[in-house]
């Protein structure tokens, strides 16, 4: 309860300030509106207003801003617009839309739910390829000189090229060779989610100390009996910790991939948004990948927290 | 000095351990570091051998050495008729690390269990030696807790329990008890001492406390450093049974004393 108080204070400072920088951001078609309607406006010709910023408009026309934040097309679209769009984007198109899932039993094309769905299923295909790909790589990183020295630079230079340039050349050459719809996405988003795996499981690998190890010496262990004893058990704290990462990356991946397939997905809805000036509906997918994100790593914290108080570690 | 060890040491044949002029040298960044040099010693069945010195005199080095976690650059090293590679990879002993390195994930019951699933115990007698050794020292009802439940004493008693658990005739022991405060350490040499007495393993106890090599020990091997080398041997008189007061006794004190003069000399040898 406690720890409520300062993020609620937080969360009101951002609201306060969104709210503040509305009418600057959206001064020029608000008072063309209101001129429109018959206002006089200082200055009063457009070519004198062009070139003056929103701050200056908005402190020029203090009483003509009452329309900034309920514009149908604002540059910057007030709070409540974006929860007003959420909400009927999601719980109100399913419920009482046509094309709800109440009425024709399926989620909706327009709703947020079924392209937040589309990305999920991406993101999480991604996971797992780039969780799974991550793991062995450490693994092989660990055991083999060869591969410690030769596969971590590239996995380094692999996320140093901007991914949103990467990404149309990944489904380009998938959809030569006739691989399309969700496995491209799930490429792109493994593809990010990889890295932050292989370097904490190299680290977690690595974790055992010179003694943990000895300790298996003079038992003659096998490789494989320290690896599934010891390292691999060493390394869960550190698996979680990138595990976490490499969801949101995925998450960044799969929505990056869905910008030039254009077959829906929340990256879909925002390029859409983008290209039709739709400003609310960007922000709303934008948000729905927030809440998305907050979800998923909270999953995984809460696999985190039952595994290792499983293992006896967490206390 | 060393003519008159030769002429006192047993012949190879019923040594546990057999070391003939041991050299063990680390290359540095900083040059060649002789870890041990010329070091000759015999250990045979039953015997409880302390090894004191100051830090760096090898005395964990050797001990390593016999367990096969170091390779000697030169002379002879036989632990129980082979190589001690060899005897590592049958498992010829149990070894207690200065800390005492339970895998937290395990509890203390899986600890103790460890060795015997790498070793492949079949799992019924796996249960029936972890129940037994965990009583043998003592923390029996403690098999299902984890090591942060428990005090380092505690703590230190299930390795010891680890190192017995897949009954190695030999135990090897590096300061085992010297992140321990004085009171526990006492309690746990008893024990210890109660425990060799039951088992009648053979056991090498690296130390740094004059008190506790002479207290244990049935023979105590004084070691200085640069180079690593053994200065003195010293058979100790005391009786098999050692209550803690035995540490009053004169020949406890004279013991002590020689020990003493003996790492001293060790000292002055710079």
């Amino acid at each position: 309860m406690r720890s409520l108080v300062p993020v609620l204070v937080v969360v009101l400072g951002l609201l306060a300030l969104w709210y503040a920088a509305v009418p600057v951001m959206n001064a020029a078609e608000t008072l063309t509106r209101a001129e429109r309607a018959g206002a006089v406006i200082d200055p009063p010709t457009a070519v004198e207003r062009r070139d003056l910023s929103g701050l200056t408009l908005a402190l020029r026309n203090p009483g003509l801003l009452g329309e900034s934040w309920s514009l149908e097309r604002p540059r910057l679209p007030a709070p409540h617009q974006v929860a007003a769009e959420i909400w009927a984007t999601t719980w109100d198109e399913e419920v009482n839309g046509r094309r709800g899932i109440v009425q024709s039993g399926s989620f909706s094309n327009r709703s947020l739910i079924y392209h937040g769905g589309i990305t999920l299923a991406a993101t999480l295909s991604g996971f797992l390829i780039g969780s799974i790909l991550g793991i062995l790589l450490a693994v092989g990183i660990v055991h083999s000189r060869t591969m410690d020295l030769s596969v971590m630079p590239w996995a380094i230079v692999s996320q140093t090229v901007p991914i949103v340039a990467l990404a149309p050349m990944i489904i380009v050459v998938l959809y030569s060779v006739g691989v399309q719809g969700l496995l491209p996405k799930a490429v792109i988003s493994a593809y990010l989610s990889f890295f932050p795996v292989v370097v904490g499981m190299v680290k977690g690998l690595r974790a055992p100390e010179r003694m943990d190890l000895d300790l298996m010496r003079t038992y003659s262990a096998s490789r494989g009996q320290v690896f599934w004893k010891l390292r691999l058990p060493a390394s869960v704290p550190y698996l979680f910790a990138s595990l976490k990462i490499a969801i949101a990356a995925s998450l960044v991946g799969a929505i990056v991939g869905e910008l030039p397939v254009q077959k829906g997905g929340l990256g879909a809805r925002m390029l859409a948004g983008s290209y039709y000036g739709q400003t609310v509906q960007i922000w709303s997918a934008l948000f729905a990948a927030a809440v998305l994100a907050a979800l998923l790593v909270w999953v995984i914290g809460w696999a985190e927290r039952r595994t290792l108080r499983a293992m006896g570690v967490a206390g | 000095m060393a003519e008159a060890r030769a002429a006192t040491a047993p012949g190879p044949a019923d040594a546990v351990i057999s070391a003939r002029g041991l050299d063990l040298t680390f290359q540095t960044a900083d040059g060649p570091v002789h870890a041990l040099k010329g070091v000759d010693l015999d250990i045979r069945r039953g015997e409880f051998v302390s090894f004191i010195g100051p830090s760096g005199c090898g005395k964990t080095t050797f001990l390593r050495c016999i367990a096969g976690l170091e390779t000697p650059t030169g002379g002879t090293l036989s632990v129980n008729g082979m190589t001690a590679d060899e005897a590592r990879r049958s498992r010829a002993y149990g070894y207690v690390f200065q800390a005492a390195g339970l895998y937290p994930w395990r509890t203390i019951g899986g600890n103790v269990r460890l060795p015997l699933e790498i070793m492949g115990f079949p799992r019924a007698e796996r249960d029936e030696r972890v129940a037994r050794v965990l009583e043998l020292v003592d923390l029996a009802g403690f098999e299902k807790k984890f090591p942060w439940q428990l005090s380092g004493g505690m703590q230190q008693r299930a390795s010891i329990a680890r190192a017995l658990a897949f009954d190695a005739d030999l135990l090897l022991m590096d300061e085992p008890f010297g992140a321990l405060d004085e009171i526990v350490r006492d309690r746990l040499n008893e024990e210890l001492l109660r425990l060799w007495d039951r088992t009648g393993k053979t056991i090498g106890f690296v130390t740094h406390s004059i008190p506790e090599a002479v207290y244990l020990s049935t023979r105590i091997v004084v070691m200085s450093p640069r180079p690593g080398r053994i200065t003195d041997v010293i058979d100790s008189p005391l009786p098999r049974e050692r209550p803690l007061d035995i540490r009053d006794s004169r020949e406890f004190i004279e013991i002590a004393h020689r020990v003493r003069e003996g790492l001293r000399a060790g000292h002055v040898d710079e």
